[in-house]
């Protein structure tokens, strides 16, 4: 097998190691090999170090104060949301709502949106690689509305059906609501297309964003979504935080999501005028910490580059896939022909909870389970799959670590 | 290390689990489940004169629930449910404490390495948890160790 030309990518993978102290540790006596970003991503020192800085410099409530820590707090953090604007290439920053994370950014839309607009009888479309985060708001709603829930098939190799979708849309479909990039399987699924279907049938498109970027550029603009979200942690940033956008358009004729503090221009007992964009959306004292290390993670990844990590990942990708296809008796899930970097797994005879164990006891930190899943397992006739998932810290030795460790467990089991 | 779970016994009883099958005249019935890793299990229970004259299940799930299940059949045929039940507590006790081992759980002692995994527990103790409800009838026809 070729060695992939990583150096020749001008990427030096040992250089951003260095970036990620959690990487340098033992587990059970063995170097850590940390194969869960699809999870949450590690974070390097520029997000640490930001969130300290934050705490032990600036720290202070944003938007009202008049002293200089608040305005100190303020600046960072509303610098992340010109940071969001540019990484996602939007139009303004008020396009921009800072979020808890991805499920957070559905649930608004879902709620907010979905509520003003979604009648009964009326459709919305997702699809069968959704994560639960991207099916559930969807299925309150529809049941709140008397809606319905349809949902865009795919085949084995876990590629959606575009075909099926083009039936699916209709008159009544008010929303189409689908993942960049399967969690579960890594699908990386034709979104420009998704969404100019959506828009022809008259519906809106949400695109979850979660596991797509931290491993592509995104053009918000380009695709026309009426919606992205993502989280943070899975792009390096810490956790509780994320981004919504949204075409002002929209979230300008929305209700607010939730009511409070920040979100308001006056309030009295009669009446609340509510804020304008983005701050509407955004009720009570937000994540200062979390949007400042967000921030911080998207100067990382830019100054790195998404194409570079896109193309070593994919390299990693490659490498993996062949050597996990040696592996007598295991079978990858997931083959779609545009793949993001997750290699799922099943090995005949061996449950993935025992895979998972003998792994960890070995350094190797994977994701056993049905990932937040479960109609992809049902389609693919597997209760769970382990899961090793890329990132750009991931190595050809760390694959070459993860072949020799189920080989182990192959010895135990077999 | 990782062999301190997976015992030989637990390795034989993964890949060849006893009482594997449905029970046409069992008189008490539950199953099992666990959403965290989709195991599942079916429990047939033959009780006479408070007696567990006979028991058998069928599911599938990783190797320490399997393992588990399989043991867990063999270990109570005979007991009256009341000593079915200590023997419940008494393997709960093994998997979620660091109390001394007992000789009263016999060939189950094997389990005890799962004390070092508590992401496991849930696994060993699916069909003992399905046995609880088959045996009290607590009204919960499916339980859940989730």
């Amino acid at each position: 097998m070729t060695i992939p030309s990583v150096i020749s990518a001008g990427f030096d993978v040992d250089k951003v190691r260095e970036d990620f102290p959690v990487l340098k540790q033992r587990i059970h006596g063995k170097p850590l090999v940390y194969l869960d970003s699809a999870a949450t991503a590690q974070k390097p020192f520029a997000v640490i170090d930001a969130i300290r800085k934050f705490h032990e410099v600036d720290c202070a409530n944003i938007h009202r104060g008049v002293h200089e820590l608040s305005q100190r707090s303020t600046a960072a953090y509303e610098e992340t949301r010109i940071k969001a604007k540019r990484f996602l290439n939007a139009r303004t920053k008020n396009e921009l709502i800072f979020v808890r994370g991805t499920t957070e950014g559905i649930n608004l839309v879902a709620s907010s949106w979905g509520r003003k607009n979604v009648k009964p009888g009326d459709e919305i479309v997702i699809s069968a690689l959704e994560h639960h985060s991207n099916i559930v708001p969807w299925q309150m709603l529809c049941e709140e509305k008397g809606a319905r829930l349809r949902v865009i098939p795919m085949n084995d190799r876990g590629e959606l059906l575009l075909e099926e979708y083009e039936k699916l849309l209709g008159p009544r479909t008010r929303m189409v609501a689908v993942g960049h990039v399967s969690n579960a399987l890594g699908t990386i699924n034709p979104v420009h297309q998704i969404v100019e279907m959506a828009h022809r049938a008259g519906a809106l498109a949400l695109i979850d964003g979660a596991q797509s970027v931290p491993h592509l550029k995104i053009d918000v603009q380009a695709l026309d979504a009426d919606f992205y979200t993502f989280s943070g942690h899975k792009l390096y940033g810490p956790t509780g935080i994320g981004i919504l956008y949204g075409k002002a358009r929209l979230l300008n004729a929305m209700p607010p999501y939730q009511g409070g503090g920040d979100m308001i221009k006056t309030v009295t007992f009669e009446k609340t005028t509510y804020n304008d964009l983005p701050y509407k959306f955004e009720a009570g004292t937000p994540n200062i910490a979390g949007g400042i290390g967000l921030g911080a993670a998207f100067d990382y990844v830019t100054h790195i580059g998404l194409d570079k990590i896109a193309a070593y990942e994919h390299e990693l990708l490659v490498y993996g896939t062949e050597a996990l296809s040696r592996i007598p008796g295991l079978r990858i899930l997931g083959t779609a022909r545009e793949k993001a970097a997750v290699l799922s797994f099943v090995i005949d005879g061996i449950h993935p909870h025992d895979i998972g164990t003998v792994l960890d006891r070995q350094g190797i930190a994977v994701r056993t389970g049905h990932h937040c899943a479960q109609p992809v397992m049902d389609r693919l006739g597997v209760p769970a799959t382990t899961r090793a998932s890329l990132a750009l810290y991931n190595t050809v030795a760390e694959i070459d670590a993860l072949a020799a460790g189920l080989g182990k467990v192959k010895e135990i089991f077999s | 290390m990782v062999d301190d779970l997976y015992q030989e016994i637990i390795l034989d009883h993964s890949k060849r689990p006893r009482n594997c099958h449905a029970m046409a005249d069992a008189n008490r019935k539950a199953e099992g489940y666990n959403p965290l890793c989709g195991d599942e299990l079916k429990l047939y229970v033959r009780i006479e004169n408070d007696i567990v004259k006979d028991v058998s299940w069928v599911g599938s799930g990783c190797a320490i629930s399997t393992a588990s299940a399989s043991l867990m059949t063999e270990s109570l045929k005979g007991k009256s449910r009341e000593e079915a039940l200590k023997l419940l507590e008494k393997f709960h006790e093994l998997l979620t404490t660091d109390t001394p081992v007992t000789q009263e759980l016999g060939k189950l002692v094997v389990f005890c390495g799962v004390r070092d995994y508590p992401a496991r527990v849930k696994c060993a103790t699916l069909a003992w948890h399905t046995l609880k409800s088959a045996l009290t009838n607590s009204g919960e026809p499916v339980v859940s160790t989730e």
